[in-house]
């Protein structure tokens, strides 16, 4: 097992003093913008991206990954104890954690959240450890036009399945394909869309649009629609669970394992989609299906489960085919560009040390977030009676020298403002963000692989459609985009 | 708990439809739906939101803008290049007026997105514009002021008044935060990590 000597020596990597301490601090700062509202981990690996120019890559991304598992742990501190989710893919949580909350039961949902992410993140990374080379190993006999129709697909399944709406959906991804588009063109050297503002030429950087949209647009959306009554924290003390709350909630970890990372690696489903089929099963096999919206302890224990093991998922085809699920993936992948490492499936053949340091990194992390989030849980629930003005100050705060840190301009600020009002609209209109954070990122990968396939075949359309795979991945977007009508031949309750 | 029971129904009642998912997600639970949301389900009496009229003219913009850009290169296609650098942008746009067109058509029959909710986020009250007004002019004084007068001072003026739009009345306190955080940042990240950000007025002070 190749495998497995490769982790071992990632292992031995991570234990470094100074890759432990970037693994708690990410951790750390994961947990805290987890538990913040306003603010999650990718924009804060956005914002962290210009600071870490001048670090080790290996370093930065353990700290990368810290934050994005961090986040998922404090999110379901908020959701279960605020009511209203810090994280999309903490929402479900909160339906049952808070009624747990509120019946004087919050240290065993935040006990059965914490240790189901633990046992979910543990398996999932060990999942990842497998299925990773795996992938690697199909997706190096790809081609352009392989490539081209996958991100074609990531592209169409970020904006329908996302999307309360898809035109909204579409909307979203054709501003970030649009953005994308700025700056000189890589093939021929003509500038596109620059308007004939010079710095415009290298394009917009990742950490601009990002900080834009999720930070400043963020901010502006909050003091359009400010809570002025703070809305009530329940408090807690140490979260433990009691032999039976243990027997109730060990099948649903598992199970929601099992739902959260396929459909992470999967594009478009990200957290959302398998913590809600987690809660629906645990519902229909819970032995008492009346307890649920009373705070039943399954749809805490399976729905976190699912959050965790997605995030690992989602690593998946990050890392084996450079192809980014949710937003965190898509601005670390941003990170490896902006590194000069080429995300892809050579990623693991050429840069092994990173990969495995990196993936030993996340059980660290994982054991070390366990660690912070049982006994510390009343400390980060303090966290949410930050005053909201200084909050949101310090976002803006940070947002600004983040993306001024880039390129030390200050069209760059102004265009980050742009950027936040575009953030500030697409939220007062419901277009979801993600669809245009994967357009801006892999919209100019995309157009180079079609352009390649195309000069393979002299320009004929027929380039585009390569071998099996690529045709088989036209038809799955045909039935995607179709869906609306084949749903209407199918019967009500076959999904 | 009366007004937890729309959220739970919601998210019950839907189980297994995977594309309503979002729906669901960006009405936090537990919040009784505020009437504009109501709308949105399709039932109720007001027939939509004229303002997103607007999100497809700036769509149709867009897309026009994009392929007039695109039109005004000079067309350079070779044998490792057929396609050149025209024909994505002229894509691009003609899928943004299409989109503005679906859209526009969504809209005149009672399409509408729902505003993003979240933890301090309370959608029943009316669009603050002041706040973010005097929230975005904070903003903005940060970006015209960074050069000449260097982060420390400039970092200082954002992150108090972004404070004071946001309804902050401690004026000393929030002063005294701004200018340990604008220190503190020069200091760690500027001199410390080596993250460009100006002195500005206070070189060789700081």
């Amino acid at each position: 097992m190749d495998n497995l000597g490769h982790l071992l020596d990632g292992f031995v990597n991570v234990l470094s003093p100074g890759n432990l301490l970037m693994a708690l601090l990410g951790v750390v700062a994961g947990t805290a913008v987890g538990v913040l509202p306003g603010i999650g981990p990718a924009m804060t690996v956005a914002l962290l991206l210009p600071v870490t120019y001048g670090m080790d890559p290996t370093q930065a991304f353990i700290l990368f990954a810290g934050i994005y598992y961090g986040g998922m742990y404090g999110g379901s501190t908020t959701s279960i104890l605020l009511n209203t989710p810090g994280e999309s893919s903490s929402v479900i949580t909160s339906i049952e954690g808070n009624k747990m909350a509120k019946a004087g039961r919050a240290a065993q949902a935040l006990a059965t959240a914490a240790i189901g992410s633990f046992v979910a993140g543990t398996i999932a990374t060990l999942l990842l450890v497998f299925v990773t080379p795996l992938v690697v190993t199909f997706a190096v006999g790809l081609g352009a036009p392989e490539y081209f129709a996958i991100m074609l697909l990531a592209f169409v399944a970020v904006s329908v399945t996302l999307g309360s709406s898809r035109v909204r959906g579409f909307a979203s991804l054709l501003l970030g394909l649009v953005i994308g588009l700025i700056g000189i063109d890589g093939v021929t050297g003509r500038q596109r869309l620059t308007l004939g503002i010079p710095q415009l030429a290298d394009g917009i950087d990742v950490v601009v649009v990002a900080v834009g949209i999720f930070a400043v647009g963020e901010a502006l959306w909050v003091a359009a629609h400010m809570r002025r009554k703070a809305m009530p924290v329940i408090p807690v003390g140490r979260p433990w669970l009691g032999a039976e709350d243990w027997r109730r909630s060990w099948r649903p970890w598992l199970r929601g394992t099992a739902l959260g990372f396929p459909f992470g690696a999967l594009p478009g489903s990200g957290a959302e989609i398998p913590t809600f089929l987690s809660y629906a099963v645990e519902k229909r096999l819970a032995r008492r299906p009346e307890e649920f919206g009373h705070g039943a302890i399954e749809g805490v224990a399976g729905p976190e489960a699912a959050n965790n093991a997605s995030a690992a998922g989602t690593l998946v085809p990050m890392l084996a085919i450079g192809l980014p699920t949710t937003a965190t993936a898509a601005v670390m992948l941003a990170a490896f560009e902006s590194y000069g490492i080429q995300p892809g499936p050579l990623l693991l053949e050429r840069q092994p040390a990173l990969v495995w340091t990196l993936i030993a990194s996340l059980f660290i992390g994982n054991l070390l977030l366990l660690v912070l989030n049982l006994p510390l849980a009343p400390a980060w629930a303090k966290l949410l009676r930050v005053p909201r003005p200084y909050l949101y100050a310090g976002i803006l705060f940070f947002a600004s020298m983040g993306a001024y840190a880039v390129n030390s301009q200050p069209l760059d600020l102004i265009l980050l403002l742009l950027l936040g009002l575009l953030g500030f609209a697409m939220r007062r209109f419901g277009l979801p963000v993600l669809p245009l954070i994967v357009g801006v990122i892999l919209g100019p990968r995309a157009e180079l692989q079609g352009r390649r396939s195309l000069q393979l075949s002299g320009g004929d359309l027929s380039g585009l459609v390569g071998g099996p795979l690529s045709i088989a991945i036209y038809a799955v977007l045909v039935i995607l985009l179709a869906w609306p009508l084949i749903k209407r031949f199918v019967p009500g309750k076959a999904l | 708990m009366s007004e937890q029971e729309p959220a739970h129904g919601h998210g019950a009642s839907r189980e297994g439809d995977r594309t309503s998912v979002r729906a669901d997600e960006r009405r936090s639970p537990g919040e009784r739906p505020s009437p504009d949301e109501r709308t949105s389900l399709g039932d109720g009496p007001r027939s939509g939101d004229r303002a997103q009229y607007g999100v497809c003219a700036f769509l149709a913009l867009l897309g026009a803008l994009v392929i007039v850009d695109a039109l005004s290169i000079t067309p350079l296609t070779s044998s490792n290049d057929p396609i050149g650098p025209r024909s994505v942008p002229v894509l691009l746009g003609v899928a943004l007026l299409v989109v503005a067109v679906v859209y526009g058509v969504d809209v005149a029959r009672g399409g509408r997105g729902e505003p993003e909710a979240g933890e301090d986020v309370d959608l029943s009250t009316a669009m603050d514009w002041r706040t973010v007004l005097l929230l975005a002019g904070a903003f903005a004084a940060n970006a015209v002021l960074i050069e000449p007068l260097g982060w420390v001072i400039s970092g200082t003026v954002m992150f108090w008044g972004a404070a004071f739009a946001l309804g902050n009345r401690h004026h000393v306190r929030g002063l005294m935060i701004a200018v340990v955080l604008s220190l503190v940042t020069f200091y760690v990240f500027a001199i410390g990590l080596g993250v460009n950000l100006p002195a500005g007025v206070l070189q060789g002070i700081l």
